[in-house]
């Protein structure tokens, strides 16, 4: 194994075990998006969701749940020193990036493996959307991953920071929120799921992720230095 | 230290004739449009103030890529002063565009206009800068993360378009057709007259920031070699130009 793989592999894994062990960000998420749920069903007065509402809903709370993870990515490597040491140890930064990315991508997973069957119980009238809208919140999360990763590891050096990492996360989240939603919306609707422009919309979010992860890989090591 | 003073006299001249070049064009030279009438003069203002802001957003990026390239905080100055200009024309492209789409389709805010729709996105997105910027206390980095920021929100803006353009279900007419085949010649020189002043415009406004960010950094460099205390109130979140 490469040092960068065995690095990647020590940072993904220490971080999954700290929140296996603290459950400080994992458990605050799905209850926030559970939450969020109920909000909406009074906010918008409706006991079934279909279509565009369904999939604005779903998305809505799905990132907010996200940016509560993002802010909190990188607050243990500032308070227990952990930039100084990775700046120390003679690897890529880059393994940084890529092991936090996949930490948050787990994160999410996990987040949505909760979440959208409570969002199907609650708003849906049939679970026949679920399977392809798998492929989705794959690849949206991907795109959260890469931009949350980049933008929560400056956010955390800021005074600022559980402010930032939100404020500017939004509207670089624009494209993948048009994106995903455009895909579920079809996906969600009355008669069970129909196809329009998946395909191509599926396109965008790959493109968003590929933009963004090559983005992240190529200004990491800046972001370290000292 | 080099000045950024120097030619900023003639760039000023060039840029006010220029301008009163575009605007005489626009009003008494441009045929008016059979469609809109009077109204429509206002193209020659909104679009190439969006193309100039565009444009100014990409150069920022480009500025920060030399700048993490180099280390120079002379770029990151650029990169600053060019990103901040071009909210500034940010603003008057949305103010602009707002006007517009209240006489030619009689609301202030159209969400079927993707353009329109983008541009307010991506002015979103860099509005961002600054409080991002300002958050970070040490210089240093300070510069380093505004410029990894400059050039996420330069990958974004394309995607941004894009996607924008995607979900519109239904194609808004288009007022102008893109190609050249649809202005006629008239209206093409005015356009591309009044797109020039309004670069001569940005270039001369960039010019002038950094000309005074320059001398007030020299003014604290000579205080600070005279032990003499800036000053309550002094800026201490831009860039400092040397």
């Amino acid at each position: 194994m490469t040092p960068s793989a065995a690095a990647f592999r020590a940072i993904l894994g220490k971080d999954l075990r700290t929140e296996l062990r603290t459950l400080q960000s994992l458990p605050a998420m799905a209850l926030f998006a559970v939450t969020t749920f109920v909000i909406f069903r009074f906010a918008l007065d409706r006991t079934a969701l279909s279509g565009s509402l369904a999939s604005g809903v779903l998305w809505a709370t799905l990132l907010f749940a996200a940016i509560l993870g993002i802010n909190r990515l990188f607050v243990a490597e500032r308070e227990e020193g952990g930039f100084d040491a990775i700046r120390l140890a003679p690897i890529d930064r880059t393994a940084l990036f890529a092991a936090k990315a996949a930490a948050l991508l787990v994160y999410l997973l996990v987040l949505e493996a909760i979440v959208v069957p409570v969002f199907a119980i609650f708003f849906l009238d049939s679970a026949a959307a679920l399977p392809p809208l798998l492929l989705v919140l794959a690849l949206a999360d991907l795109g959260f991953a890469a931009t949350g990763t980049l933008i929560s590891s400056m956010a955390v050096h800021s005074r600022a920071r559980d402010l930032l990492a939100p404020l500017v996360l939004l509207p670089l989240v624009v494209p993948l929120m048009i994106a995903a939603t455009g895909a579920s919306e079809p996906l969600l609707e009355m008669g069970g799921p129909s196809y329009e422009r998946f395909g191509t919309w599926l396109g965008v979010l790959g493109l968003y992720d590929l933009i963004f992860l090559l983005v992240g890989y190529a200004v990491f090591d800046f972001l370290l230095e000292d | 230290m080099t000045s950024f003073g120097s030619g900023l006299r003639t760039l000023s001249i060039a840029t006010v004739a220029t301008m009163a070049l575009a605007l005489s064009l626009a009003f008494f030279y441009a045929p008016l449009d059979a469609d809109q009438g009077f109204v429509q003069k206002i193209f020659y203002l909104h679009v190439p103030l969006a193309i100039v802001a565009l444009l100014g957003f990409v150069a920022g990026g480009v500025f920060a890529v030399l700048h993490l390239r180099s280390g120079d905080s002379r770029w990151d100055a650029y990169s600053y002063v060019s990103i901040h200009m071009s909210v500034i024309f940010g603003v008057a492209v949305l103010v602009t565009g707002s006007i517009w789409a209240k006489a030619s389709w009689g609301h202030w805010w159209v969400w079927d206009e993707p353009t329109l729709v983008s541009f307010l996105i991506v002015f979103l997105m860099y509005a961002t800068y600054y409080p991002f910027r300002y958050a970070i206390e040490d210089r240093e980095r300070q510069a380093r993360y505004a410029s990894v920021f400059a050039i996420t929100a330069g990958a974004f803006v394309p995607l941004n378009f894009m996607a924008v353009r995607m979900a519109e279900s239904l194609v808004h007419p288009r007022v102008f057709a893109t190609a050249n085949g649809g202005l006629p010649g008239e209206m093409m020189l005015t356009f591309l007259v009044s797109l020039a002043a309004m670069g001569l415009l940005w270039t001369t406004l960039v010019k002038f920031e950094l000309t005074a960010k320059s001398a007030s950094g020299q003014l604290k460099r000579l205080r600070r070699a005279l032990d003499a205390p800036a000053p309550d109130g002094t800026s201490r979140v831009a860039p400092e130009v040397s």
